[in-house]
């Protein structure tokens, strides 16, 4: 059984690339779509790098990260360095690997006393309830044992979407009634999950925006709830931001950050044709890991973020995509 | 970023400052700026870049009033400019049809559109008095029918039963059956979120609007959204006959550059903006806040509009007129000022206006001159005779003890605004004309605010 495991992760794996690179390349105006339609030998001057720069404000990279890399690249020019379309795809490859290089770091599931457990957070409508049911399914494919906690009491049917995650995936979830309070739900969750042995604890929470006290103090109230009963809980606060976002994004990791102390992103929606590049802005100045990311639907299109996977897909044109084996 | 945006603009907008005509030259750096600002803004960098050029074609040759500084000049054209994208119309729905009139709803997933069935529901029932139905058609995301069934209690709207196990299609039909037999006026049928890229989904999405032949088609986006909204946008714009647009989650801090990107995609009036979660935080769509909001720039217009139209002009006038002569600013001319102060919402609600409103303690400058304290001296000045008035060195002991008496405060209260009054009549001396007026432009909101440094 081990051994079928192991010959089926990699080729899993490359089709988790091949899918990423086809879709973080649909649309039609991505960087190497345009940098592909420049005639190959092409002289690499500032016409070339302002129209570059024009791709990564299209890709949500933001103002400021962009000037970095364009910056980078000029001194590469200056230097003689960029001789042709090819060097300035791995010049510029170079540059966003070694950005989103820092932030890669996989969430590692520590055993210590009670549950793991891994506190939900992030805006309306970033996908939450579906990325709890995604790495619930993970984790339990892994042999760990899960619970969920249905902290989200204030969205109407929030908690019936979180219980049929759990049917799917036959994990057991606490819940009260909607309207209760949702340290207190967690609190439930926690002294039932220790009880059973549970490996870790997956706590959902209501939506909320990040400029909204009132609610991000709520979520202050949850962590230091979990802290007085265990001082290592929550080990991970997980922020979920939405890749069709744009620069209010990284305004977000900065308030959720500032507020809670996030120790974890997940990136979702990736499967649209936005690229997800404030993920740059957020990685060059927060340099919160970025544990997961999302590129569909079903639990299977959630995979670990990694960095050189994720610059190359963001770079390669799609039609330089071998076909899936 | 707010402080970020409205101090690049105040710095080129200063550059600016003293020349009487908008040049090519001179506007270069702040349309840079505005450039910056609006992507920032996450404005879609095509409709900034046509943005900017029209506003380089109108601003130029653009003569600037003598009561604004070059740098307002030219935030005015850019204002305008944008109210004008966005829309001048702010057109309300449209209900002039055969009841049950359909509403359908669709955008992306996590747009927010089922919370915004309920809210467009609630208004329609509370607002316009309509009999409103609500179905679900969202067969595909857990429990979300469930939450559209919970929400139509909640604002107690009639509601339509469907359920994941049947299609889409056959639930409208069925719903639009029911509507018409309780004589719905609307019937409001919210979509599953969907990715425009999804061929089968986007497919499904035609063929709901097919059966149900909305009389609205209302795209749903989030106002958070980055520079791909253009494309989402339109690509629901080419496979639904979209009537319009609704912003949600505006109350969050984004910016909100998405309503200019999508309306411009799109040409069609955004209709509603969602401003909280509860099901009545649903506003008209205000096109001249969203230009500010875009723009970071807080109420600055609004302020040098209201500074422009509520100072009485006569009564400043007559008071440079007064000063100028070598007549002294008496405490009649003070309580004007007070009362013009009033007029304008009081130095809080000023500073509100302005951008830098974040950093300057406004309650701090609330103590200090707030309308309450500027109702008190104006009852102070009111319980003194004309010649008091005119002449506030006779004012003595005894004066002062009838005056706070008077106006029911105590001595220190005269003593404080008589001494205010002789400061203030020493700058008004140094100023050989133009009084009030010239004073005002002298405070923050006259001129371009200075970076918040």
């Amino acid at each position: 059984m081990f051994g079928k495991k192991k010959t089926e992760e990699p080729a899993r794996r490359d089709g988790f690339v091949q899918r990423l690179r086809a879709r973080l390349n649909k649309g039609d105006s991505w960087l190497t779509y345009d940098l592909a339609n420049l005639a190959p030998g092409r002289k690499i001057d500032d016409e070339v790098l302002e129209d570059l720069e024009s791709s990564l404000v299209m890709a949500d990279v933001g103002v400021d990260a962009t000037e970095h890399i364009i910056a980078s690249l000029r001194k590469s020019l200056a230097r003689k360095e960029l001789k042709d379309v090819d060097a300035l795809y791995a010049g510029l490859q170079k540059i966003i690997s070694e950005i989103l290089q820092t932030v890669e770091k996989p969430l590692s599931i520590t055993e210590g006393e009670g549950p793991f457990v891994i506190l939900m957070v992030g805006v309306n409508g970033a996908g939450k309830t579906t990325t709890i049911g995604k790495i619930a399914r993970r984790l339990k494919d892994q042999g760990l044992s899960v619970m969920l906690a249905a902290g989200d009491t204030f969205r109407a049917a929030a908690i019936e979407q979180l219980q049929a995650w759990g049917e799917r995936n036959d994990v057991s979830v606490i819940a009260q009634q909607t309207g209760a309070d949702p340290a207190a739900v967690i609190y439930d969750a926690y002294e039932s999950a220790r009880s059973r042995n549970i490996d870790v604890l997956l706590a959902d929470t209501a939506g909320r925006l990040q400029n909204q006290q009132g609610l991000m103090d709520e979520l202050t109230k949850v962590k230091r709830v979990l802290g007085r009963q265990n001082s290592n809980a929550p080990q991970e606060i997980m922020l979920v931001l939405d890749a069709s976002l744009g620069q209010n994004a990284l305004v977000q990791a900065e308030k959720f950050h500032d507020a809670l102390g996030v120790t974890g992103i997940t990136v979702t929606k990736l499967d649209g044709s936005a690229k997800g590049g404030i993920l740059l802005a957020i990685a060059r100045k927060l340099a919160i890991p970025v544990r997961f990311i999302g590129i569909g639907e079903s639990a299977e299109d959630m995979q670990e973020f990694r960095a050189d996977e994720f610059a190359d897909a963001m770079l390669r044109p799609a039609n330089q995509v071998e076909p899936a084996t | 970023m707010f402080e970020q945006l409205t101090e690049r603009l105040s710095t080129a907008a200063r550059n600016l400052s003293g020349k009487g005509r908008l040049s090519e030259e001179n506007i270069k750096d702040t349309l840079r700026q505005v450039r910056l600002a609006l992507l920032e803004a996450d404005v879609a960098l095509p409709v900034v870049k046509s943005f900017i050029e029209r506003i380089r074609e109108k601003a130029v040759g653009e003569e600037v009033g003598k009561s604004l500084t070059p740098g307002q000049a030219l935030v005015k054209v850019i204002h305008a400019e944008l109210i004008t994208l966005l829309g001048t119309d702010t057109a309300a729905l449209d209900l002039r049809a055969r009841p049950p009139v359909v509403i359908m709803l669709a955008g992306l997933q996590g747009a927010g559109k089922t919370t915004t069935a309920a809210k467009l529901a609630r208004r329609l029932i509370e607002k316009d008095k309509k009999k409103v139905m609500l179905v679900s058609v969202d067969v595909h995301r857990p429990a979300a029918i469930l939450q559209l069934e919970t929400l139509a209690r909640d604002v107690s709207a009639m509601y339509c039963n469907s359920s994941a196990s049947e299609k889409p299609e056959d639930i409208v039909v069925r719903a639009i059956d029911q509507s018409r037999r309780s004589f719905a006026d609307v019937l409001i049928i919210d979509t599953a979120g969907r990715l425009h890229i999804d061929k089968e989904m986007m497919d499904e999405v035609v063929r709901v609007h097919d059966i149900a032949g909305p009389h609205e088609t209302l795209f749903v986006i989030d106002s958070m959204a980055g520079q791909d909204a253009v494309n989402s946008a339109s690509a629901f714009d080419k496979s639904l006959p979209l009537t319009g647009v609704i912003l949600t989650k505006a109350d969050g801090d984004a910016k909100g550059g998405v309503a200019l990107s999508v309306r411009q995609v799109t040409g069609k009036p955004i209709r509603f903006v969602g401003v909280g979660e509860k099901t009545d935080a649903l506003e008209v769509f205000h096109p001249d806040r969203m230009a500010s909001r875009i723009l970071g720039m807080g109420d600055v217009l609004t302020l040098v509009e209201e500074i422009e139209g509520k100072v009485n002009r006569d009564k400043a006038e007559k008071l440079a007129k007064k000063i100028g002569k070598g007549r002294g600013f008496d405490l009649a001319d003070l309580r004007d000022q007070f009362e013009q102060m009033l007029n304008m919402g009081g130095m809080a609600k000023m500073l509100e206006k302005l951008p830098l409103a974040g950093k300057v303690n406004t309650a701090a400058l609330n103590g200090a001159a707030n309308e309450e304290q500027m109702r008190r001296q104006m009852a102070i000045i009111d319980s003194m005779t004309p010649g008091e008035r005119r002449f506030p060195k006779v004012i003595n002991g005894s004066r002062k003890r009838r005056i706070a008496v008077g106006s029911g405060q105590q001595i220190q209260d005269v003593n404080r605004l008589l001494k205010q009054h002789l400061q203030m009549e020493k700058m008004m001396k140094k100023m050989s004309k133009g009084g009030m007026k010239k004073m005002l432009r002298g405070l923050p909101g006259g001129g371009m605010p200075p970076g918040p440094r």
